[in-house]
């Protein structure tokens, strides 16, 4: 196909002295084709695979009315992570003490540390629970679930946010603090 | 005794045939990717470690935007398309919509279900190509008073009902806020279903973590 007329390259023996007519050979090389056809087989495969998504499965709990049937927590084995706006993290271990004064604040990256220091310390009861308050973002929330996954946490939970959290919260962002809702306050669920 | 006169023969290959395959093959794989189904409403979900392939087929996925508006659609399959039917004819039932079955056809044909209730017969005059983030307000989600993805997700449950459990897919956008997500969720639970699965960008577990361990020692399948 890529042969076109060669046929009278090769037949005719050139004597020394004869240098003029020289017949380009019309065998056009194909390497360089290749190698563009294969380069762009490449950059295919490696675009097409790259932008498969993938799904992160959740099993919810049914919800349980009755406060028997709940799991009651150990509080020394418990580790409460918040999500606050602009990623902001918080947390703190076993119940929140009196003053806030085990409530801290932290990031993504550091979070991970946190968590595998405190699951290497405590013992199989070790549980996360997990409370995003309404300025975090969808993200934060995949984001933690992924550090559950990385740091192979089995038990965590999603829990509300008290308002007595999400005011500490406020208050470490520089926000206004909420009223605390004697009743049920508003834009509250 | 002397050697055999060997013809010295040219060492250039002849690359036709390979150049041939290369672009055999280039052309099999442009034509056999899908191209990204062109999305009206815009997301960029969140990175996961999980390697879970999403599903493609019995899909209902529920989109939720940037800007907290929720939509929902289902696979691009014919059998989808019937459900995503019975869906809407679920709906029309349980809420007395009055939707006639014009407007059903015509609400199954568009890419995505994403305006109030009140409001369907609107999104069913408009044309397929018009229907985007801008154009529709979304299915109200926003309080807990006011769901209206609760009927939706129960619609969902009746077109499915007594066959497989369809795919649940939940796709956020990184910027959504969290409230949004959590009422979804609530409209999900007092459905009971409690199965769902949330889309995201594949991410390689990070060094030295106990998934990375785990994945290395082979204990682990990366795709669970």
């Amino acid at each position: 196909m890529a042969e076109m007329d060669t046929s009278s390259g090769g037949g005719h023996k050139k004597g020394p002295g004869v240098k003029k007519g020289k017949k380009m050979s019309t065998r056009v090389d194909l390497t360089p084709m290749v190698d563009l056809g294969f380069l762009l087989i490449t950059f295919f495969i490696f675009t097409t695979t790259m932008s498969k998504p993938t799904a992160f499965k959740l099993n919810l709990p049914a919800d349980t009315k009755n406060p028997e049937e709940q799991n009651k927590l150990n509080d020394r084995s418990a580790l409460t992570v918040m999500l606050g706006k602009d990623h902001n993290v918080f947390y703190y271990e076993g119940q929140l003490a009196d003053g806030a004064t085990n409530f801290k604040s932290s990031n993504f990256k550091d979070i991970r540390d946190e968590i595998m220091q405190k699951k290497a310390a405590a013992d199989s009861s070790f549980m996360v629970i997990i409370k995003p308050n309404d300025e975090s973002t969808y993200e934060d929330f995949v984001k933690i679930m992924d550090e559950m996954k990385i740091s192979q946490i089995e038990r965590y939970a999603l829990v509300d946010i008290t308002p007595l959290e999400d005011n500490l919260i406020r208050i470490t962002e520089g926000e206004p603090a909420l009223p605390m809702p004697a009743a049920p306050a508003a834009g509250k669920k | 005794m002397s050697r055999p006169k060997i013809p010295r023969k040219s060492t250039n290959v002849d690359m036709t045939a390979m150049c041939d395959v290369a672009f055999l093959l280039l052309s099999f794989f442009i034509l056999t990717t899908k191209p990204k189904p062109s999305e009206a409403v815009h997301i960029d979900p969140p990175n996961s470690v999980s390697a879970k392939q999403a599903p493609e087929k019995d899909l209902v996925m529920i989109s939720l935007n940037k800007d907290g508006k929720v939509y929902i659609s289902t696979g691009d399959g014919a059998d989808d398309k019937i459900q995503k039917q019975e869906i809407i004819k679920s709906v029309n039932a349980a809420k007395g919509l009055g939707l006639t079955d014009q407007e059903i056809a015509l609400l199954t044909k568009a890419p995505f279900i994403g305006s109030p209730l009140a409001q369907l017969k609107v999104q069913a005059k408009m044309d397929p190509s018009q229907m985007s983030s801008e154009t529709l307000q979304g299915i109200p989600c926003q309080d807990t008073a006011h769901n209206e993805m609760v009927d939706w997700i129960r619609g969902v449950k009746d077109a499915y009902a007594g066959q497989h459990t369809p795919n649940i897919l939940l796709k956020g956008d990184n910027f959504a806020k969290f409230p949004v997500f959590k009422n979804i969720v609530g409209a999900l639970k007092k459905n009971d279903l409690l199965k769902f699965q949330m889309v995201t960008n594949p991410e390689a577990a990070p060094n030295g973590s106990l998934l990375y361990k785990a994945i290395q020692s082979g204990k682990l399948n990366a795709a669970e």
